[in-house]
């Protein structure tokens, strides 16, 4: 299976791991990213901004993109996910926005919502299995007590993106057993990290990543999972005395289908 | 040819002050065929009624309208005068000149106009009328009691003390409900067994009730007076006449790890059990899916050891027929699963609870024997929070959008229980609006507040985090301080939104009740007929019909009671003669009728027609039952071919009218 990828800026920079891990573990898994040719932006930065246009109109052209080559669409950055996929909502729910955007974009083709958009976790879940994924594992993460963190832009707006139960996820848990490790449930794992405000108020960033930490420490977590590169930079900005390291589920996946060795998953 | 005599009502002002009743009976005086027409003041009152009465015999009328009310009203009234008079009574028709008119304009000229012609329309209709007769059926002098909480119970001794027999048909092994979980009740805080195991004690002893446990309505047929109920008993294992419910058997019993659904799996129990101490009947029942000997054929210690020799394995479900005269409905209600509610962290933390639970964890036959102790490691809780509304006045999609009703009042009791029994402990409530109408209710919650001293706190939790120490830190509003608080508790209460049995649905389908967008049952009419289901002969008590309080569900099961009392002290139901029938030569046997019938009243039969050329064609036509038939037309509205027909509302009645009113 072959699906259109949308990687995204910071897994070009910062957070390369997050990308290459995720693209060796998918051939091993048995499916192919390709990489969507001129991307650009998804427009992150504005996800709030509703009634723009200007910021929808690269996540349309990588969904239009995904639509000629007849693909679904998957990311890996949750930030990404999110605003593709909620983006792809409004092509279809808001046809003020479509007509606008289309008015812009000028493609051969008005573009519909024909895309189908998946985070890579959905991927594993509903297209290869976890069960397929357990099958592939060569290093199982045995003892390691693994926490999810998911943040908030994998799950909300919960009708919108419909990946999981925004209160009680269970999907990065599924994913977990799945390679052998033993999740550790704690309830700050669906709370803000802070997100653009560390830019703004360091301290109040601090202040909700502390909270976040010190829950997933107390319930017993050896580590973190994460799909967000900006939860991760949060997270490790306030990771105290580097007592709960936090990784990149990828990282984790390639570990385990014995692709990328990393010591301290040993 | 038609004698018609036409009589306008004054009603004292109420149609007189707009419609100028003189010229309407002036007008219809000169219709074909009416040779009587006048006004008075109160058509209704003695001298009114005689009015018609002497007409009738005078001038020897065959038919009558009288321009008044609605025939909500005083239909039965004037018929009653009618037949005292030798008219049949279908003869007679009124016209709404009151409530469909008088009430409803203001321009004089227009209103009598309009009653004109309505009195038209009525003549008309006159003009088509046959003589109609009720037909009679017999009546069953036996009542079904579905569902053995309080409210079915209560029922059930009342019929059963007027001296009709009564069958309770229950679901669980015991009869009692959901009262017998509740450790005390509001708002007299008198102890829910001391007030209820008495009475399930009554219940198994009354002479004319028989309690049929762990049993279900299979099917139901017939119609009010004659329903036919087949009831499915589902297998006990133990067999209820030789056990004397010693318990023996529980102490042997090697399965000990049983899910225990009346402690809501608080805590577990054994495979073959009685529910609770003081279970009605006190006899034993086996778990099947979790019995060592009924899963895998080893074991049978409990035969071993039974005195009584009750114990069968080979027990199967059974079926059997009854038949009962009235129906009551008292399935109740539950707490709704709070799978969308993961905000609370009830799926992730043994120490989030909810209500029904917290009775249990307070109850002497509860897993702390009656000492409140924490689920995830048995330690006293020091700060215990409550929050009320969980579901209920939900408009989110999550919940319900209705109140639950009960939860405002059972908090306040949970939250004053707790500060008497343990006053070391801060209990904090969360509410929305505390919700008291109830007699003594509100001096209840502010004795909460003001003498035991519970927080209570406009406003919600947001966020409960559990902790490894079984601890939880609880984030929350103060809406009215417009402050975030943070608690940290040791057991957290959620007052779930109360919804009816999930059996309620599949219920109400084969009994033909209705309800609501929420499954309720509903009643009747919501002010008046508070207690009879639209379906004849079906009566509601309790939580079934909305969520309700005991004092509300008891009341209601009395009057329930009253009403089954006053259908099965008849020897004869008349009939309603304004039922449906269907034309054979012209029925084409489609089955829409039969698909639209709420009543289960048409069924379809091959039968043998003679042609005209000396052959025989069998075809199958509709055919009502007019004891089941209510006569309401729908089945007359979908027949393509206009076989099927209403007496008393013939198609050619009705046009009639609509020409009346039209040409
Ligand atoms: C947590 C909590 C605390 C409460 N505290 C108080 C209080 O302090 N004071 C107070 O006044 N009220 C209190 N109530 C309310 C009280 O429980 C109800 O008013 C009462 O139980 C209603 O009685 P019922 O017979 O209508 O329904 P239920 O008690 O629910 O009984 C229904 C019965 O029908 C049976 N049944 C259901 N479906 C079927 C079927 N298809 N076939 C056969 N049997 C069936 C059930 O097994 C059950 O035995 C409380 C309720 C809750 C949830």
């Amino acid at each position: 299976m072959v699906y259109s990828y949308y990687p995204g800026c910071t897994l070009k920079n910062t957070a390369k791991e997050l990308d290459e891990c995720g693209r060796i573990s998918a051939e091993a898994l048995g499916f192919t990213l390709e990489e969507i040719t001129d991307w650009q932006c998804c427009g992150g930065q504005y996800t709030s901004g509703k009634d723009e246009i200007v910021t929808k109109l690269s996540s349309v052209r990588a969904l239009d993109d995904a639509k000629k080559s007849e693909q679904d669409l998957v990311t890996l950055c949750s930030a990404c996910y999110n605003v593709i996929k909620q983006t792809n909502n409004a092509m279809i729910e808001d046809s003020d926005m479509q007509m606008k955007v289309n008015n812009y974009l000028k493609l051969d083709e008005p573009y519909k919502g024909e895309t189908s958009v998946y985070h890579f976790l959905e991927v594993l879940r509903d297209k290869v299995g976890f069960d397929k994924v357990k099958e592939a594992v060569k290093a199982p993460l045995k003892g390691k007590k693994v926490g999810a963190y998911y943040g908030c832009l994998l799950l909300r707006p919960g009708k919108v993106l419909q990946f999981d139960d925004p209160e009680n996820p269970k999907i990065m848990e599924d994913f977990i057993k799945a390679l052998g490790g033993t999740p550790v449930i704690y309830n700050m794992r669906n709370e803000c990290c802070g997100g653009y405000t560390i830019l703004e108020d360091t301290d109040a960033a601090g202040r909700n990543t502390s909270k976040i930490l010190l829950n997933a420490e107390d319930m017993g977590a050896d580590f973190l999972i994460t799909a967000c590169p900006l939860c991760q930079y949060n997270l490790m900005q306030n990771s105290l005395s580097e007592k709960t390291p936090i990784y990149y589920f990828t990282e984790l996946l390639a570990h385990a289908l014995g692709l990328r060795e990393k010591e301290c998953f040993k | 040819m038609q004698k018609i005599g036409v009589f306008v009502c004054h009603c004292g002002t109420n149609i007189s002050a707009t419609v100028d009743v003189k010229k309407v009976a002036e007008t219809l005086g000169k219709e074909p065929g009416v040779v009587y027409s006048t006004d008075y003041q109160f058509m209704c009152s003695s001298s009114g009624q005689n009015l018609v009465i002497d007409k009738i015999k005078e001038l020897g009328l065959t038919g009558v309208v009288i321009c008044s009310c609605s025939p909500r009203m005083h239909e039965k009234t004037f018929r009653k005068a009618a037949d005292k008079a030798g008219l049949n009574s279908f003869l007679l028709e009124m016209a709404n000149i009151r409530e469909q008119d008088a009430w409803v304009h203001k321009n004089r000229e227009e209103a009598t106009l309009k009653a004109v012609a309505l009195a038209r329309a009525a003549v008309a209709k006159v003009h088509l009328n046959t003589p109609l007769t009720p037909g009679s059926s017999d009546v069953n002098k036996r009542a079904l009691v579905i569902g053995g909480g309080i409210a079915g119970m209560q029922a059930a001794l009342d019929i059963a003390d007027a001296g009709f027999k009564v069958d309770i048909v229950e679901r669980e092994a015991t009869i009692g409900g959901t009262m017998t979980q509740i450790d005390k009740t509001f708002p007299t805080l008198d102890c829910a067994s001391c007030i209820l195991t008495p009475k399930m004690v009554d219940c198994e002893q009354h002479e004319n009730i028989s309690l049929v446990t762990k049993s279900e309505v299979d099917t139901i047929e017939g119609y009010v007076g004659n329903f036919t109920v087949k009831i499915k008993h589902k297998a006990k294992y133990v067999d209820p006449d030789k056990c004397t419910g010693c318990g023996l058997c529980i102490q042997k019993c090697p399965s000990k790890k049983v899910p225990d659904p009346f402690n809501l799996n608080l805590a577990p129990h054994t495979a073959i059990n009685i529910t609770f101490p003081q279970a009605v009947p006190l006899v034993a029942t086996i778990d099947a899916d979790n019995c060592l000997m009924i899963q895998k054929g080893k074991c049978g210690l409990c035969a071993t050891v039974c005195p009584a020799d009750a114990i069968n394995y080979e027990d199967k479900d059974s079926i059997e027929e009854k038949k009962y005269g009235a129906i009551i409905v008292s399935t109740g209600f539950k707490p709704i699963s709070l799978h969308n509610f993961d905000e609370y962290a009830y799926d992730n933390s043994p120490n989030v609870v909810t209500s029904l639970e917290y009775e249990r964890l307070m109850s002497a036959t509860g897993p702390g024997k009656g000492t409140v102790l924490r689920p995830s490691d048995g330690k006293h809780p020091k700060t215990i929070v409550f929050q009320q509304c969980v579901g209920s006045r939900d408009t989110s999609g999550r919940g319900k959008t209705y109140c639950s009703g009960i939860c405002c009042m059972y908090t306040a009791k949970h939250a004053m229980l707790t500060r008497e029994k343990y006053p070391d402990t801060d209990v904090y409530v969360f509410y929305t609006d505390v919700r008291s109408p109830g007699k003594g209710f509100d001096e209840f919650y502010r004795r909460a507040v003001e003498k035991y001293h519970v927080h209570y706190i406009k406003g919600a939790i947001g966020k409960v985090v559990p902790m490894s120490n079984g601890n939880l830190q609880i984030q929350a509003s103060d809406l009215l301080m417009n402050e975030q608080l943070h608690i940290e508790a040791d057991l957290l209460v959620l007052a779930a939104a109360m919804e009816p049995d999930k059996s309620a649905k599949p219920l109400a389908q084969k009994l033909t009740a209705s309800m609501d967008n929420d499954d309720w049952f509903t009643e009747s009419h919501p002010k008046l007929r508070p207690v009879e289901s639209p379906t004849a002969g079906v009566f509601l008590a309790g939580a079934c019909q909305g969520p309700k309080d005991i004092p509300q569900t008891v009341a209601q099961a009395g009057a329930a009671a009253s009403k089954a009392i006053g259908l099965l002290i008849k020897d004869k139901l008349q009939g309603n003669p304004c039922v449906a029938h269907s034309d054979e030569n012209m029925c084409n046997g489609c089955s829409q009728c039969a698909n639209v019938c709420p009543y289960g009243a048409i069924t379809y039969e091959e039968k043998d027609f003679r042609m005209p050329d000396r052959t025989t064609l069998v075809r199958r036509v509709a055919s009502v039952n007019p004891a089941v038939c209510q006569g309401c037309g729908a089945c007359t509205v979908v027949c393509p071919s206009g076989a099927m027909d209403l007496f008393g509302f013939s198609n050619k009645q009705i046009l009639a009218e609509v020409d009346a009113l039209c040409l």
